[in-house]
């Protein structure tokens, strides 16, 4: 099977709230509910339909795995997820670090 | 077919009660989760510990499971006579022709069977399934863009409804502007939508080899760019390798250890446009054995410098 078509998740991609849903396979509700949480930004929160970056694709999936896999109630999903970011953040900085370092020292 | 011991995997007694396997369960997830765990075989185990307990948690699954019979893990085994009757609701016919055991997945019979088959004989859309892999692809292959193959054993669903486990290869281009945990999403490559139910997505997970010279931040690259003592007091011209080939970099007079020194441009280029930079980190080099006229030179240049590294230290040193 040759594939022709790809596209990076990356922050410069939108996607609307449906399309979230339907490739997360989140609902709108749990969505919304992690929007209110603070555990997932739309591109403008102010804005009357919502849309998120593509990046945002990998913590909902994340999101619904651990909603199903844990059967994890809302409030410790949402803590989870937002752990969970911030788990990746310091990951990206030590990453960014110790390709700073020289050789010896890493 | 071949025997999977589920409670083994679940480390648990075949007696064990439904609030022993859920907290066996919980523990083991918690362990092994991709979400969540750092082990390096994470993601199989969990498939396996979720296989499980799908079907020890179910009692008439659990009750099925149990008819099979005890085998050593990875035997060949058939169901005993009339089991298929008792557990499967009249759906096959083992040994008549219609269906075969031979390449079936034991989690494919629960999951199938006793669960109800996939969208047959209904009209709910079901989505296909969504697959994630990881490539591992090396930096010159990030730089270019290039193209992997990929060997994946995935379920699909016969006309009956019946999952079976088949390997597809998938060739998968991936586009410049790779890097390390970047994932690509190859939309409708993954399992097939039943009943009108879309199909599911490829995702790739990039995984980037580690380089011999450079390391990778997002889109910039690091490299140790190590200079002589006197290259880095009086300045000069060195060449540097980058992924697009070498170029000459200015280092100014007064270079200090660590310093970074920034290749505008020479990165990783980015998905959409323009590229990340190449830092050279400096490296003050000093030859493990100097000759006779060297130890002189140095030796000189100690007696007329009024340079102190130290001088920061101040009399904190003498206290």
């Amino acid at each position: 099977m040759r594939i022709e078509q790809e596209s990076w998740l990356h922050e410069r991609y939108e996607l609307s709230l449906a399309q979230l849903c339907e490739m997360s396979g989140l609902s709108e509700t749990e969505l919304r509910g992690l929007v209110d949480c603070g555990a997932i930004a739309p591109a403008d929160p102010g804005a009357d339909e919502w849309s998120f970056s593509a990046d945002r694709l990998l913590v909902a999936r994340s999101a619904h795995r651990l909603r199903k896999d844990f059967d994890l109630d809302f409030q410790g999903l949402a803590l989870a997820v937002t752990l969970l970011e911030r788990v990746r953040d310091l990951e990206d900085q030590l990453r960014d670090l110790r390709a700073r370092l020289p050789g010896g020292l890493r | 077919m071949k025997y999977k011991d589920y409670y083994a995997v679940m480390g648990v007694e075949r007696n064990a009660s439904p609030e022993q396997i859920k907290s066996a369960y919980r523990k083991l997830a918690r362990k092994y989760h991709p979400d969540v765990s750092k082990e390096p075989n994470a993601e199989e185990r969990f498939k396996e510990i979720g296989e499980a307990y799908e079907t020890l948690k179910d009692p008439q699954k659990r009750a099925a499971y149990d008819r099979l019979g005890s085998h050593r893990p990875g035997e060949e085994f058939r169901p005993p006579p009339g089991w298929e009757t008792q557990f499967g609701e009249g759906q096959f016919h083992f040994g008549d022709g219609q269906f075969s055991f031979e390449d079936l997945d034991l989690s494919d019979l629960f999951s199938g069977i006793m669960g109800g088959r996939r969208g047959a004989g209904g009209k709910i859309r079901m989505p296909g399934q969504d697959y994630e892999v990881t490539a591992h692809i090396s930096l010159e292959e990030a730089y270019r863009g290039t193209e992997v193959d990929l060997d994946l054993q995935v379920p699909e669903h016969d006309e009956r409804g019946f999952t079976h486990r088949v390997q597809r290869n998938f060739k998968a281009r991936i586009p410049k502007g790779a890097t390390d945990g970047q994932r690509l999403r190859l939309a409708g490559k993954g399992g097939k939508g039943l009943n009108g139910g879309r199909d599911g997505d490829l995702y790739l997970n990039i995984a980037l080899r580690p380089h011999r010279l450079f390391r990778v931040s997002g889109h910039d690259l690091f490299l140790d760019l190590p200079l002589a003592p006197w290259e880095a007091v009086l300045g000069t011209t060195v060449e540097v390798p980058t992924l697009g080939g070498s170029v000459k970099l200015k280092v100014p007079a007064g270079t200090r250890a660590g310093q970074q020194l920034r290749l505008a441009g020479r990165g990783l280029p980015k998905p959409h446009s323009g590229e990340g930079d190449l830092f050279a980190i400096v490296q003050i080099a000093v030859p493990s054995a100097a000759g006779e006229r060297e130890r002189a030179l140095y030796k000189e240049l100690a007696g007329i410098s009024t340079f102190n590294p130290r001088g920061h230290f101040g009399e904190e040193v003498v206290k």
